[in-house]
């Protein structure tokens, strides 16, 4: 079942979206509105669900509406037409003290300038989603300084966010935004901020989180890299619209259209790409090509830069496994060359 | 667009009422539109019959309005004069070095304990009698009467800011009667204020207050419209209410700027009371009226001096503390 579910959400911004909402509907690209009608489409038809447990990334350039769209799942901001459901729970219906309450409990956000509060420590900061609750003092403490130590900030409680760096503000972020305990974890280029190293450490720490939380993450990048080493799955946005919602795979080998194309030009495909997407299947592979005397099994979700010198070195062909141990299919260095050279 | 045909239509209908009105009232009207039309000398000279009767209206409604609603001032007269008087009369009973010692601590604690603030403020406190010793009781006299003022615009001033900033429509309303708070000569709301409170120190608080809302409230507006939209959207997300997320966060951010405000507040009250010397009100700006009415200038400079004394001893405290709470905003200082 899908843990957040978006159908059709429209949203423009400016004086009367409803007036040129029609015209959005009939297919006006968001250039046209604006210089037409002096209104901004921030979303055009967007559709998609979320499943429990994954990480989900949406991915676009500046102006493409991920932060508007991400504002949409806990309602920060309201859609012009459209519906948004979590957990079943229909978010537009909800009254201000519902949607509070829902907002409590739910989902916590990470935002991209961290949002921490300056005239609070961080033991506060953490703590905050538990202070708005109502959670008494000692209680929310003690789960703010656990929420502390797992982001490795021990130490820092009682210091104010000014006098930390960018990676261990946003750790704090992170850490507030997990004390709250909540099912969906929304965040908003969090890590776009952070410079490379960092960023990649955070990466690296919320895969980490995540294998053991699993939590339903929404997690929005104008960096493909970040996408593919995050998302279970990826939705693609273009001036508002959703251009491509797949895999990390999917998006790589098969792009839906020329702004997708550009994006994935440039990735290192041997990162992304895994065996069983590589593989020619057993039915439909030529035994004899088999080198008998050289075979290597991989499991299946292996990327395959951990075979390419296997593969181009000791000449092997690479036997592809599942789980149980079963024959899927085959690489040799024709399937190799195939994925790291097709466009 | 309704709204703008009524407002497009009322408008000039409003104003072509007003040239009727002011027509009829006017005792030189021309005998007949023959006259206009033979003689244009009307258009050389602003004739006499275009004049808007606005005089005797407020004239007459004050009038009416101080009849019906007196006794109310009277309440608040003798309320605020009640407090002003209990204030003085507290402070005038301590002894002056206990005095000077109270304002010691207060700046020490209010400015993060900078001892050379503290030092230098305790000196000005000090000067402040040392200059004449008459000066001392004037002083407290006038502190009290700031004091009173002040607290009446922290009061007012503060939630008018916060209701400001929370909608556009209050803020397009209340900037226009700022501004024309900021830019009306102070003695065009001093005299009312007598007719309504009497000679006096209360009706210069009333100007006082006018006078010295304005910067409190514009700066409370702004302090919490400042504060980062994302911090606003971190505490949204986390479902705080809109009470929560005034008090928890943006009365907290905007501090800095409110105290700023407060100073601001303090600084033009401060100028006030010297004016409102000039209906009665006693305190150091009485010296200073009477240095000039007897062309003493040595006495008025002293009087003067004694002022910014007291200028900088109210500038000191309520600085320190807003400055206080800036430090720990800002990132350090490599």
């Amino acid at each position: 079942m899908s843990k957040i579910e978006i159908k059709n959400i429209y949203k423009i911004f400016g004086n009367h979206p409803e007036q040129i909402l029609p015209m959005v509907r009939d297919g006006a690209t968001k250039e046209e509105v604006r210089d037409e009608t002096d209104h901004t489409v921030g979303l055009d038809n967007v559709s998609l669900s979320i499943k429990e447990g994954e990480i989900f990334v949406c991915m676009g350039l500046s102006g493409s509406g991920k932060s508007t769209l991400i504002r949409h799942i806990n309602r920060l901001i309201d859609p012009t037409s459209g519906e948004v459901t979590v957990d079943g729970v229909d978010v537009l219906k909800l009254d201000h003290k519902e949607l509070l309450e829902f907002r409590k409990h739910s989902m916590s956000m990470v935002f991209q300038r961290f949002g921490l509060f300056p005239h609070k420590t961080i033991i506060e900061n953490v703590a905050f989603g538990l202070e708005v609750q109502k959670v008494p003092a000692d209680e929310r403490k003690e789960t703010a300084r656990m929420q502390i130590e797992a982001v490795g900030l021990q130490g820092f409680e009682d210091q104010y966010p000014a006098q930390l760096s960018g990676g261990m503000q946003q750790r704090v972020g992170l850490a507030r935004a997990l004390a709250t305990n909540p099912q969906i974890l929304l965040m908003d280029e969090a890590f776009s901020a952070l410079d490379p190293l960092i960023r990649s450490d955070m990466q690296n720490q919320l895969i980490e989180l995540q294998s053991k939380l699993k939590k339903t993450i929404v997690f929005i990048t104008h960096d493909l890299d970040e996408s593919l080493k995050l998302g279970d799955h990826i939705g693609i946005l273009n001036g508002g619209r959703l251009v491509q919602i797949g895999r990390p795979e999917d998006i790589i080998m098969n792009p839906a259209d020329d702004y997708v194309k550009a994006f994935v030009k440039d990735v290192n495909r041997s990162k992304v790409l895994r065996a069983k997407t590589v593989m020619t299947k057993v039915e439909q592979f030529d035994a004899k090509n088999i080198n008998p005397s050289n075979i290597y099994s991989i499991e299946e979700n292996v990327v395959i830069e951990d075979i390419i010198p296997k593969v181009l070195k000791e000449r092997s062909t690479i036997n592809v496994v599942d789980k149980q141990g079963n024959t899927m299919g085959y690489i040799t260095a024709n399937e190799l060359s195939d994925a790291l050279t097709k466009h | 667009m309704i709204k703008k045909i009524i407002a497009y239509t009322s408008l000039p209908i409003i104003f072509i009422w007003l040239l009727i009105t002011s027509f009829n009232a006017s005792k030189w009207k021309p005998d007949s539109a023959n006259e206009l039309l033979s003689d244009w000398s009307w258009l050389n000279n602003w004739p006499k019959w275009l004049d808007i009767p606005l005089m005797k209206w407020i004239n007459d409604g004050f009038k009416v309005f101080n009849e019906e609603y007196g006794i109310y001032f009277e309440i608040v007269n003798n309320f605020l004069l009640g407090a002003i008087l209990s204030i003085k009369k507290f402070l005038v009973m301590l002894p002056w070095p206990l005095v000077i010692a109270l304002v010691v601590v207060i700046v020490f604690f209010s400015s993060g304990r900078k001892l050379g603030t503290t030092v230098f403020v305790g000196i000005c406190t000090f000067f402040i009698g040392f200059l004449h010793p008459k000066f001392w009781d004037k002083a407290i006299e006038t502190t009290s009467i700031m004091l009173i003022g002040i607290l009446i615009c922290v009061i007012l001033g503060i939630p008018l800011g916060i209701t400001m900033s929370r909608s556009k429509k209050v803020r397009n309303a209340i900037l226009p009667v700022l501004d024309l708070m900021q830019t009306i000569p102070s003695f065009c709301y001093l005299i009312p204020g007598i007719m309504l409170f009497g000679l006096g120190a209360v009706p210069a608080i009333i100007a006082t207050v006018i006078y010295a809302i304005p910067p409190l409230v514009r700066l409370t507006d702004l302090g919490i419209r400042l504060v980062d939209i994302e911090v606003i959207e971190a505490a949204e997300a986390f479902g705080a209410s809109r009470s929560q997320k005034l008090l928890k966060i943006q009365l907290p951010l905007a501090l800095p700027n409110i105290m700023q405000g407060i100073n601001q507040c303090t600084m033009m009250a401060l100028a006030m009371v010297v004016i409102a010397s000039m209906i009665g009100t006693r305190g150091l700006g009485d010296e200073v009226l009477l240095g000039l009415q007897q062309l003493n200038v040595g006495k008025a400079t002293e009087a003067g001096l004694a002022i910014v004394l007291l200028a900088i001893v109210l500038d000191r405290i309520t600085q320190a503390y807003g400055q206080k709470i800036q430090d720990r905003n800002k990132p350090p200082t490599k």
